[in-house]
C-alpha cells in the first residue's frame, strides 16, 4: 500500500484519486449481507441496485474492465440513496460512503458537471416527472451544478428548493409551503436567554431554512428555554452535501471552509444541527474533505467532536429541563438514515419524546428503513423512491400514531408526500415541535 | 452463440425489463460470495415471473444449446452460480410469492425466489419456524438453499434444509414441468425425487416451487458460553453433553485464533489465552425441560475444567452470541481476502481436525483461524491472505488441499454445508471414488443429457 501513502502525501484525498479507495474496495467479501437492508434493492430485485454489486463495478473500473463513463456505469452508481444502510450491516465494515462519493467525484473529474447534469435529467423516466421536470430541470441546472466560485450564489440553492418551488412531480405531489421570508430572515444572529448556562452555535442547514423554518424557531426556543445562548450567524451557508454527492469536490471545499471560518467566528462551544446530512457534513464530511488541507483540517476534525444533533445536545451534553406540558398524540418515530446511519442518533429523540406527558410512543416496525428520499434521488428515481416511501407510509399507519416525528427535513418532505398518498393524514413533525410544544403548553397553563 | 434474434424471443417471454444485457449488468452477476474462484460474465441475465416463462426459456435455451445458471441471491460459497461456460444467467429473484401457509397440516409453499427470513416472518404469527438456518438467512433465496442444501447452526438438532423439504416443482431439461411430494408426512410414490433435487446445485433442472415443512417455534432457551484451557477439555465436553443425553439446539466452537482476532476486534472481554471457546444454546416448549437441559450442560462443563457464562437475560445472551457473531467480520478484517471452508468430520473427531488445522497453518505459515459448528462436526477453517501475493496465495492453496486430506482421513466428508460448485470439484473423486463420478455421471446424463444446467458445477466431465 505504499501507493496509497504518496498519493495521501500528495495531498490527495479519496475525492480527489479514485485508486485511493482501492483497498476499501478489496474489503468487500461479496457475502450479499447489503442485500437484507439495501431500500433500493428491496424494491428492484436486481443485482446492480445492491451494494456489493456497485463495489464490484468500481474494482472493474479500476482494472479497466470497464469505462468509467460507460453511461451504464453512471446509471448504477448514482442509482443509490447514499443512505449508508448498507455500511451499518456489513460485516466486513465497508465505507461504500467513500467508495460511491469517489466514484461520483471521479466521473465529474472525467467528464464535467455539465455531462453529469444531462445524465440525471436522462434518467427521468416517468413522463409525469419529465412534464414538470422541464420546468425543475431550469432550477436544477443552477441548483446543484452551480459552480462557480461566487459560494453566495449557491448557498440559498439545494435540490430541495427545486422541489418546493411550487410545481410538484404530479398533481399528487405535496410540498411544504415555500416560505416567503426564511429561517435566518426572521431570527437575530443572537439569542439571548436571561441566564446562560453555554453557548452554541446553530447550523439551520437549507433544508430547515427554507422549508421549515418553525421547526428551526422550536430548535431556538427549546435551546433558550434550556438557559443555552445560541447563535445563528447569517453569513452560514448549505452544508455541501447536496454538491458533494453530485460529485462537485471543489464547491464542497469551498463551502466547508466558510462555513468552518462562520462558525469559528461566533466563539460558541458546539455546533448544533437538527438535520442528519448537515450534522453528518460537519462530524464526518468535512474532516474528509479537508483531510489534506494543513490549515483547515485540524479545524474540521476540531469542529467534528464538536457537532451535535439537538438531541444528543439536549439529553448527552447538558441535562434538559423535563417537559411539563401534556400533549395528547400517538406518536411513531422515523430514523432518518443520516441521522442514526451517519451521525448514530437513535435513542436520543426517542427519550425527548417518551418524556413528554401525555405523548404515547408507538414504535413502528423497522423505523430505520430509509424513506426513499434521497437528496435529487428523489428526482431522478421517482418510481423506486416512490416504492420506498409506499412501504414506510404503510408502516406507519400499522402503528395508529397519529403523528409521525423524525430529525431530519428532507425525511419530513418525504413523508409527507407518501402519507398523502398512502397514509392516513397522519402529522410530520420534527421531533424538537413536540418537545417545544410541551413547553408552551407548560408556559401557557403556568 | 447468444444473438440478436434470441435476446429478442427472451424479450418477448419475460419482457423486456426482464432481460438484462448491458456490460455492467453482465458484471454484476459474473460472480458469486465465494473467493478465489473464476468469475465469468454471462450473456444474458433473464429475470422469470412465473413457470411457464421459466419453460420457454428452457426450451429457447435447449434449442440453441445455451447453458443456463439458474440464482438465486448469489450468496453461496463454492462458485456454485458463476456463469462460468457464459449463457444464461436464470435469475429467480421476482418470483418470491409465498404461495401457501397452511398451518394446519405445518407447511409452507413458497416460489423459490423467497428469501428464507421473510418466509420466517410470514409464519411466526403461526407460532411456526421453519429451522435451517445458514448465515445468509436475511438474504438467500429458498430456491438457491435447497439447491445448495444449506445448513446453519442449529444443524444438530433441527437437522439442515434436506430435513425440510418436502415436495417440489421443477422445470426439466425437455422444457416439461414435472411436480412430486406434497403436504403429506409419508410419501414413498416414485423414487424421492425431493432428495435428488435438494442439494444438487441447479444442475438438474430449475426448481420453480418448493412445499416445506415447518415447526412449532421452542419457546424456551439457556445460553451459556464455556472457555477452556485445552482443546481436548472442549473436545470432551462436547462429547460429554451428547453422552448426557442433551441436544442442544446451538453448539458452536472457535479456536484461539478466532478468540484473539475478535478480541482485537472488537474488545468484548474474551480471554486471548483461551484455547477454545464453546457457545450453548439449549431450548424446548417448557422452561422445566429446558432448566434440565441447562443443568445437565453446566455439570459436564464443571467436570472439564471450564470457566462458564449463563445469560440471565436477552441482553446478556446477545453479549455472548456477540463473539460467535463477530467471528466472520474479525477474521475478514486481516486481510484482503478470505476463504471459508467447510470440510466436516465426525463430532468425535473435531478436536483431531481442530489440532489438524493449526498445524497445517503452521507448516504453511499462513493465517487460519477456525470456528464452527461443533455439535454436527462442520467446522469452519477460514484462512486469510493477500491475494496480491503470488507466492503466499500458493501456500493457502497447498494448505487447502491438506485441510480436505484431513477431514477425509478422519472419516469426514469435504463440504457440510457450502456444495462442492466449482471450489472443491477436483477433490470430488478423494471422497466418492471412480464409481461415485460415473454415477453422478450417469445421473445427469439421464436428466440433463446436453448438460445445459449450470455446466462446470458439482459433477465433472471431460470437455467434449
Amino acid at each position: 500500500m505504499t501507493d496509497e501513502k504518496t498519493k495521501l502525501s500528495s495531498g490527495k484525498t479519496y475525492h480527489d484519486d479514485l485508486s485511493i479507495v482501492r483497498s476499501e474496495v478489496d474489503k468487500c467479501m461479496k457475502c450479499g449481507n447489503c442485500m437484507a437492508v439495501c431500500p433500493v434493492y428491496g424494491v428492484e430485485k436486481e443485482e446492480a441496485s445492491v451494494t456489493r454489486a456497485k463495489i464490484k463495478v468500481v474494482d472493474a473500473v479500476l482494472n479497466g474492465q470497464l469505462e468509467l463513463d460507460d453511461p451504464e456505469v453512471y446509471n448504477m452508481i448514482f442509482n443509490c440513496l447514499v443512505c449508508k444502510s448498507c455500511m451499518t450491516n456489513c460485516p466486513s465494515k465497508v465505507d461504500f460512503g467513500k467508495i460511491a462519493l469517489a466514484m461520483r467525484a471521479a466521473l465529474v473529474r472525467k467528464k464535467g458537471l455539465f455531462w453529469l447534469k444531462k445524465m440525471i435529467f436522462s434518467t427521468l423516466k416517468n413522463p409525469a416527472v419529465l412534464n414538470t421536470g422541464i420546468k425543475t430541470a431550469a432550477a436544477m441546472q443552477s441548483i446543484v451544478f452551480k459552480a462557480d466560485k461566487d459560494i453566495k450564489a449557491i448557498s440559498p440553492r439545494s435540490p430541495f428548493a427545486l422541489v418546493g418551488s411550487g410545481f410538484g412531480f404530479d398533481s399528487n405531489r405535496k410540498m411544504p409551503e415555500l416560505n416567503s421570508k426564511t429561517l435566518k430572515d426572521i431570527t437575530p444572529e443572537v439569542v439571548k436567554p436571561d441566564e446562560v448556562k453555554v453557548k452554541v452555535a446553530f447550523f439551520v442547514g437549507d433544508s430547515l431554512n427554507y422549508f421549515y423554518p418553525d421547526a428551526g424557531l422550536d430548535v431556538i426556543e427549546v435551546l433558550k428555554e434550556n438557559n443555552v445562548e445560541v447563535h445563528i450567524p447569517k453569513a452560514q451557508n448549505c452544508c455541501g452535501i447536496p454538491v458533494l454527492v453530485h460529485g462537485d469536490i471543489e464547491t464542497a471545499r469551498t463551502l466547508a471552509r466558510r462555513n468552518i471560518d462562520t462558525f469559528e467566528k461566533t466563539g460558541c462551544d458546539y455546533i448544533i444541527t437538527a438535520c442528519g446530512s448537515c450534522g453528518g457534513a460537519w462530524q464526518h464530511e468535512y474532516v474528509d474533505l479537508l483531510k489534506e488541507d494543513p490549515l483547515y483540517g485540524p479545524k474540521a476534525k476540531y469542529w467534528s467532536e464538536r457537532t451535535f444533533d439537538i438531541s444528543t445536545f439536549l439529553t448527552k451534553v447538558i441535562d434538559f429541563k423535563k417537559p411539563k406540558g401534556e400533549i395528547r398524540s400517538i406518536v411513531t418515530y422515523h430514523d432518518s438514515c443520516h441521522l442514526k446511519k451517519s451521525m448514530k442518533v437513535f435513542a436520543e429523540p426517542r427519550e425527548i419524546l417518551k418524556s413528554i406527558p401525555g405523548l404515547e410512543f408507538r414504535e413502528m416496525s423497522a423505523p430505520d428503513n430509509c424513506c426513499g428520499s434521497g437528496g435529487s434521488f428523489v428526482i431522478s428515481h421517482y418510481d423506486t423512491s416512490q416504492a420506498i416511501g409506499k412501504k414506510k407510509a404503510l408502516d406507519i399507519n400499522s402503528t395508529g400514531a397519529d403523528t409521525v416525528a423524525t430529525g431530519c427535513p428532507a425525511c419530513m418532505m418525504q413523508l409527507l408526500d407518501n402519507i398523502n398518498r398512502f397514509g392516513k393524514k397522519q402529522r410530520v413533525k420534527h421531533y424538537i415541535t413536540l418537545l417545544a410544544d410541551s413547553y408552551r403548553k407548560e408556559r401557557k397553563s403556568g | 452463440m447468444i444473438d440478436k434474434s434470441i435476446i429478442n424471443q427472451l424479450k418477448g417471454i419475460v419482457g423486456e425489463e426482464n432481460v438484462l444485457t448491458q456490460k455492467v449488468d453482465l458484471v454484476t452477476y459474473s460472480y458469486d460470495a465465494t473467493a478465489d474462484v473464476p468469475t465469468e460474465l454471462p450473456d444474458v441475465v433473464v429475470m422469470p415471473l412465473d413457470t411457464e416463462a421459466v419453460q420457454k426459456v428452457v426450451k429457447l435455451a435447449r434449442e440453441h444449446k445455451i447453458a443456463i445458471y439458474p440464482r438465486g441471491a448469489g450468496t453461496n460459497l463454492s462458485g456454485g452460480t458463476i456463469p462460468l461456460k457464459k449463457g444464461i444467467v436464470l435469475s429467480l429473484q421476482r418470483m418470491n410469492n409465498i404461495v401457501e401457509i397452511d398451518a394446519a397440516n405445518l407447511t409452507a409453499t413458497v416460489q423459490p425466489g423467497v428469501v428464507i427470513a421473510t418466509l420466517n416472518s410470514a409464519v411466526a404469527p403461526y407460532g411456526l419456524i421453519y429451522p435451517p438456518d445458514p448465515g445468509t438467512v436475511a438474504t438467500a433465496t429458498m430456491g438457491g438453499s435447497v439447491s445448495e442444501c444449506s445448513g446453519g447452526l442449529r444443524g444438530l438438532k433441527y437437522g439442515v434444509t434436506k430435513h425440510y423439504i418436502m415436495g417440489m416443482e421443477v422445470v426439466l431439461a425437455s422444457g416439461e414441468r414435472v411436480r412430486f411430494g406434497g403436504k403429506t408426512v409419508k410419501n414413498v410414490t416414485a423414487y424421492d425425487f425431493a432428495s435428488l433435487f435438494v442439494g444438487s446445485e441447479g444442475t438438474l433442472g430449475i426448481i420453480t416451487e418448493i412445499t416445506c415443512k415447518l415447526i412449532p417455534a421452542p419457546k424456551y432457551r439457556r445460553t451459556m458460553m464455556g472457555i477452556f484451557n485445552t482443546l481436548e477439555d472442549a473436545g470432551n465436553s462436547v462429547a460429554g453433553i451428547i453422552a448426557s443425553q442433551v441436544i442442544p439446539a446451538t453448539l458452536e466452537i472457535m479456536d484461539n485464533k478466532t478468540i484473539r482476532t475478535i478480541e482485537d476486534f472488537s474488545k468484548i472481554g474474551l480471554p486471548v489465552d483461551a484455547k477454545a471457546l464453546l457457545l450453548i444454546e439449549v431450548d424446548g416448549m417448557t422452561d422445566e425441560v429446558v432448566e434440565k437441559e441447562a443443568e445437565a450442560v453446566i455439570a459436564v462443563l464443571k467436570k472439564n475444567n471450564c470457566q462458564y457464562k449463563i445469560a440471565n437475560s436477552d441482553t446478556e445472551r446477545d453479549q455472548l452470541w456477540a463473539a460467535r457473531r463477530n467471528a466472520l467480520p474479525a477474521l475478514a478484517s486481516l486481510n484482503n481476502t478470505c476463504i471459508v471452508e467447510d470440510a466436516t468430520v465426525p463430532r468425535s473427531r473435531i478436536t483431531d481436525m481442530l489440532v489438524a488445522v493449526e498445524n497445517i497453518a503452521k507448516k504453511y505459515n499462513v493465517t487460519i483461524g477456525t470456528f464452527g459448528h461443533a455439535g454436527d462436526g462442520n467446522l469452519h477453517p477460514t484462512i486469510l491472505y493477500n491475494k496480491y501475493d503470488k507466492e503466499e496465495t500458493e501456500r493457502v492453496h497447498k494448505a487447502v488441499d491438506e485441510i480436505f486430506e484431513s477431514a477425509l482421513k478422519f472419516h469426514g466428508t469435504l463440504s457440510g454445508e457450502h456444495g462442492i460448485g466449482i471450489a472443491k470439484m477436483k477433490y470430488l473423486k478423494d471422497e466418492i471414488g471412480e464409481s461415485g463420478i460415473k454415477l453422478m455421471q450417469s445421473i445427469k446424463q439421464a436428466i440433463d443429457p446436453e448438460n445445459l444446467f449450470n455446466p462446470g458445477k458439482l459433477v465433472p466431465f471431460k470437455e467434449a
